[in-house]
């Protein structure tokens, strides 16, 4: 058991992190790379089947096991770990690597569990390293990791309770596929869908995420979404109802990107847009489309992470992130707008990138299965994340009007992040075959047809069009978008604090009636006791004497009185 | 002046941008392709299908916003 527990990647991760918040400087750096790579090597250690079983109470756990769709992900978390480790060398924060660290070897954990309670553990500890990452981004983003964490502590409960369901109704231990069938399964379905950014509980992404720091946020890109994205693979695949949940998260998406302001909310919104395709693909659940769901993940994550950089740049070199205060900026960062755009051209799926070998997967499991209104969706989706995030991303950001700033590429250990990336997402876009080949199943498709570049050069071209044509229509406001969050933030808050109001004003009335009635009663002793009381008065010797004269005479008259 | 941002050189890249626009429409004759549902089987229909989505998406948005937007300060204590 030990050896096995000495090649896990993810302890690894998560034991480098926690080494990392003690040493400084270069031994600091030389960490952050150093951990991640080692752990991406395991990765590739960990066979096919099961290792690491562990008793805990009357159940076995089964801590690692090794599988073509654990692997494709444990690789993918693994390489943003190096990646984003190297971008964020010169993040200042000392928590916040590590704590990223911890999250991602956290996730590398969840995808190699065996077991849902193993899955559960690491589940939790990502809901704690995320949420260190956006606490580390600063005061201002103090109260969104709280709602952050409310959230998915809330999500862990519900899964909790599914999983022990399971349990009580006689379900294996192992997790692996099944139906959402009895309300066990559907807990864990739905603790599933919170961490996936799924209705109703889509605002915590763009709400948490972009308040971390310019590189704290690339990180979170990466993680939690795209371990849901695994789970729901592995557990329900070719469950209809994600279809339509899919669908909703993808058109979600791309209308409040289309209405915000901010561009890392920006492509926060975007990222429940595209784990909307992936979830898609999970319903419609044939090989090809569950194929396509993984490997958009693992294409998603890259290219995300290069977006998230370049926004991560511009606000590490101005300090801004509204679109109305940026723009222009392509004249002095040449470098960040070049690998910005490549990120944008591949989230949009064009031609030679790799959106475009990774998301027709799922639109053509579509048609093969004759689902003509998804497919037509999936299409007209397809225009929008162009729309939102191809272009409107580089254009409010690096192009648009002059904003006059004229600020640098930013340094090298970031720059080279951003073109290591960059390669990825045209390498993998041009040479698809080995992402292909380490797929959970085996491939039996070609992206580049004809009619496939040509078609989705027209989708896109005019979705171009459209976006120039109305690009008054498009113009960003100093405004922010209402979303389900509000019924927490708001009216949650507002029903908690009139209750507080109306609870502290009935203590202080019955405070005040009791203060009122003490009060008196002290009047009460005060008038007989005080120094001018009757009780306390000083009487005059004389008073007394005829008093006790009285006192006898009574006494007499009662001796006297016969009986 | 950059000279990308000339009204001249955006004049240019907006004559280039159209005729790449009607390259791919005219491209589309000039490969096989296999329509699977009948609509798709249109003429020119990833391009007007697309322009369309977009034009949809963004009034819609524009609709929803009229009724969701607020000043970006609205959550500030």
């Amino acid at each position: 058991m030990t050896n096995d527990m000495m090649l896990h990647p993810g302890l690894l991760l998560i034991a480098g992190g926690i080494l990392m918040a003690f040493v400084r400087g270069s031994a600091r750096s030389a960490l952050a790379v150093i951990v991640p790579a080692v752990a991406l090597f395991m990765v590739w250690q960990v066979g096919d089947g099961i290792f690491g079983r562990v008793g805990f109470l009357d159940y076995t756990l089964e801590f690692v096991r090794g599988d073509r769709l654990a692997r494709i992900f444990g690789t993918i978390f693994t390489l943003m770990a190096l990646v984003g480790g190297l971008f964020a060398l010169r993040q200042e924060s000392r928590i916040e690597v590590p704590a990223a660290f911890v999250y991602a070897g956290s996730a590398v954990g969840a995808v190699f569990a065996g077991d849902l309670i193993t899955l559960f553990l690491f589940w939790e500890l990502m809901a704690v390293g995320s949420t260190l990452v956006i606490w580390a981004g600063g005061a201002s983003a103090r109260a969104a990791s709280m709602r952050y964490l409310m959230v998915h502590l809330f999500g862990g409960v519900i899964l909790m309770a599914g999983i022990t369901g399971h349990v009580v109704d006689g379900g294996s231990l192992t997790f692996e596929a099944m139906k959402p069938d009895s309300l066990a399964h559907w807990l864990i379905l739905i603790g599933f869908l919170i961490n996936a950014g799924a209705p109703p509980f889509s605002a915590w992404l763009p709400d948490a995420y972009p308040e971390a720091s310019w590189s704290g946020t690339v990180f979170l890109s990466a993680f939690t979404t795209k371990t849901a994205v695994y789970v729901l693979l592995r557990g329900f695949p070719g469950t209809e109802i994600l279809i339509p949940i899919g669908l909703y998260m993808v058109f979600y998406g791309i209308v409040y990107a289309i209405l915000e302001n901010d561009m890392r909310r920006i492509l926060a919104y975007s990222i429940i847009n595209q784990v909307g395709f992936m979830v898609t693909g999970i319903g419609i659940g044939t090989e090809m489309a569950l194929n396509g769901a993984a490997a958009h993940a693992f294409a998603h994550i890259i290219y995300k992470a290069l977006l998230l950089m370049s926004a991560g740049a511009v606000l590490y070199r101005t300090g801004k992130r509204k679109c109305t205060d940026l723009g222009g900026l392509f004249q002095s960062m040449p470098l960040t707008t070049i690998c910005g755009t490549i990120g944008a051209l591949a989230i949009s799926a064009f031609p030679f990138t790799s959106g475009f070998v990774t998301k027709s997967m799922i639109s053509q499991s579509a048609a093969n299965e004759h689902m003509m209104i998804v497919w037509l969706l999936l299409a007209a989706a397809s225009a929008g994340v162009f729309l939102h995030a191809g272009i409107k991303f580089p254009w409010f950001v690096f192009f648009q009007k002059d904003s006059g700033m004229r600020p640098k590429d930013p340094p090298s250990s970031m720059s080279w992040a951003m073109v290591i990336f960059s390669a990825f997402c045209i390498v993998v876009g041009c040479y698809p075959d080995p992402l292909y080949a380490i797929l959970p199943y085996p491939v039996d498709y070609q992206p580049y047809t004809g009619a496939h570049v040509v078609f989705q050069l027209q989708l896109l071209l005019f979705s171009g069009l459209a976006f120039f044509l109305l690009l008054n229509y498009l113009k960003r406001t100093l405004t922010i978008t209402l979303d389900l969050d509000w019924f927490y933030r708001v009216l949650g808050t507002g029903i908690a604090s009139g209750l507080a109001a109306g609870t502290s004003s009935a203590l202080a009335a019955s405070a005040r009636g009791l203060a009122i009635r003490l009060g008196a009663f002290g009047v009460g002793l005060y008038r007989h006791y005080g120094p001018t009381g009757v009780l306390a008065r000083t009487w005059l010797s004389g008073h007394m004497v005829l008093w006790v004269a009285i006192l006898l005479l009574g006494y007499l008259v009662l001796f006297y009185v016969p009986d | 002046m950059h000279w990308l941002v000339r009204p001249e050189s955006i004049r240019k890249l907006w004559i280039a941008f159209i005729a790449i626009l009607a390259l791919t429409v005219v491209a589309e004759f000039f490969v096989e392709s296999h329509p699977h549902f009948g609509i798709d089987a249109l003429p020119a229909f990833n391009a007007w299908f697309g322009f369309i989505g977009c034009v949809i998406l963004v009034f819609g948005s524009k609709l929803l916003g009229m009724w969701l937007k607020r000043p970006d300060d609205y959550y500030d204590e």
